[in-house]
């Protein structure tokens, strides 16, 4: 029966299904009520797992660094600044080929401060070796969860997981969520087998020194891995169809995309805003679709060319920038288009920014203009008079 | 020689990689003046210097030509010479 629970206690419910060994955060908003509640758990016995509590995200990503080569499951989550302070190690977690999964609720990144949603932060962790995989709701941050976990220890990726979800918009929202059966979990994820582990009986060394005639290929390996892997999220995805009787999950998910002329490409809860423009749009016999990414690493790029065949215009929106070059999702998906015979019209749209919100009158105008021809790719509702009217 | 998953490895591998490849000079133990001090067997950062009954030396496969050794022998009896190959 469905549980009507906030996001962060539906991830942390799920969570304590997938029985991690040890977990280790530092708490930071919109990611505290994530952990408040595992740490809860564990306190009251209700989930056997060391939690460590640390004095910094740096130290919470370097705990589950070492747990993770013990052969342990391990769980972190953090966000904005949080995410940037554990980078350093993030990067050693994949090159050591550390299955960790961890939650990152997306938020703005400083400076100005800002507490509130955008994905500025996981993006910023994108060329780390991990893989992102960005959910919609509530749902589908559980689900992804607990196949995040399957992948990662899959013998054949070996690869951390980061399940990205909009801090606030799913991380505090209260929905209606279909709780995870133990039986159907432990089939599903069986306890974790190491393929090394570090014991004071065996010593080791994990992710040990590269001379330049060895590195280049550490690093490819890494890469060839995360192409690889998608694979296994399709397999993955599928099988847990099979065991939970409902999807989401795969690399890409399409919305009327069939005989759409239009169509939004976009990640996260923004999905939502635009499945009820999209909806809207049909009835008045509008040709529009949606294609969501779920996976942004490893990207899709053939899947995405896949799915908008045929399709002339296409707006790209995201909650990041690269600053000084501009969005970062459009441009991967104009590459995957590069050398094509036909290339359909894509422009990039930068849309909330440190929590501002996103109307379906700001979607609408998206769509009403680049439809019709102009759209210029741009940040999108600009307050003119905060910038001195330039 | 393949590379393992996260070059996971066993025990001993700063022994295994022979880090002295990006040295541009290298010491040259000229065992004439040398006072058996032990000055440079104390002080290589490396840890690499060592002696028999006749001389000491260096192990080349990880020096990596810092001139430390040269600089504090008290007799000047180590010369850093250039690296040319
Ligand atoms: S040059 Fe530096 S590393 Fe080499 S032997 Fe002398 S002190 Fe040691
Ligand atoms: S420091 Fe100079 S004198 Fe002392 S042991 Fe080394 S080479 Fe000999």
């Amino acid at each position: 029966m469905e549980k009507l629970w906030e996001g962060s206690r539906a991830i942390a419910e799920t969570i304590k299904m997938c029985r991690p060994k040890v977990i280790s955060a530092y708490p930071i908003t919109p990611q505290t009520h994530i952990v408040e509640s595992l740490s809860q758990l564990a306190a009251d016995g209700d989930l056997v797992a060391e939690f460590i509590n640390v004095e910094s995200e740096h130290s919470a990503a370097s705990v589950v660094l070492g747990a993770s080569a013990t052969g342990a499951r391990t769980y972190t989550a953090t966000t904005s600044q949080g995410l940037l302070l554990m980078l350093e190690v993030l990067y050693n977690i994949a090159g050591m080929r550390l299955p960790v999964v961890m939650t990152c609720a997306n938020r703005a990144v400083s400076a100005p401060l800002s507490i509130w949603n955008d994905q500025q932060d996981s993006f910023t962790a994108r060329d780390s070796g991990w893989i992102q995989l960005y959910a919609e709701d509530s749902q589908e941050a559980c689900d992804l969860h607990l196949m995040a976990y399957r992948i990662a220890e899959d013998k054949r990726i070996m690869l951390p997981v980061m399940v990205c979800l909009d801090g606030f918009f799913i991380s505090h929202t209260f929905e209606p969520v279909e709780p995870f059966e133990e039986e159907n979990v432990k089939q599903f994820l069986p306890d974790y087998q190491p393929l090394h582990y570090l014991t004071p009986k065996n010593p080791l060394t994990f992710g040990s020194f590269a001379e330049p005639d060895k590195y280049t290929e550490a690093r490819y390996i890494i890469h060839r891995t995360l192409e690889e892997s998608k694979m296994v999220i399709r397999e993955t995805a599928e099988d847990f169809k099979k065991v939970f009787g409902r999807g989401g999950g795969d690399l890409v998910e399409d919305y009327f995309l069939e005989d759409a002329d239009f169509a939004f490409v976009a990640m996260g809860s923004i999905i939502g805003s635009l499945k009820d423009l999209v909806d809207k749009l049909r009835e008045k016999g509008e040709k529009v679709g949606i294609l969501k990414i779920i996976s942004f690493r490893p990207f899709p790029g053939k899947e995405i060319t896949t799915a908008l065949e045929g399709i002339e215009k296409i707006a790209v929106l995201e909650k990041a920038v690269s600053l000084g070059s501009g969005g970062i999702l459009v441009k991967e998906v104009k590459e995957s288009f590069y050398g094509r015979k036909k290339t359909p019209q894509i422009n990039g749209f930068i849309v909330g920014l440190g929590g501002r919100d996103i109307p379906q009158d700001s979607l609408e105008n998206i769509y009403r203009e680049f439809h019709q021809g102009s759209g210029d790719a741009s940040f999108v509702d600009l307050n003119y008079e905060l910038l001195g009217g330039k | 020689m393949e590379l393992t998953l996260g070059l996971v490895a066993g025990p001993g591998t700063s022994r295994a990689n022979k880090t002295g490849t990006w040295r541009v000079e290298r010491p040259l133990f000229l065992n004439i003046k040398c006072v058996a001090c032990d000055l440079c067997i104390m002080l290589c950062p490396e840890g690499i210097i060592d002696s028999n009954n006749e001389r000491y030396f260096a192990d080349l496969n990880y020096c990596k030509g810092c001139g430390i050794c040269a600089h504090e022998c008290p007799v000047k009896d180590i010369m850093m010479v250039k690296e040319e190959k």
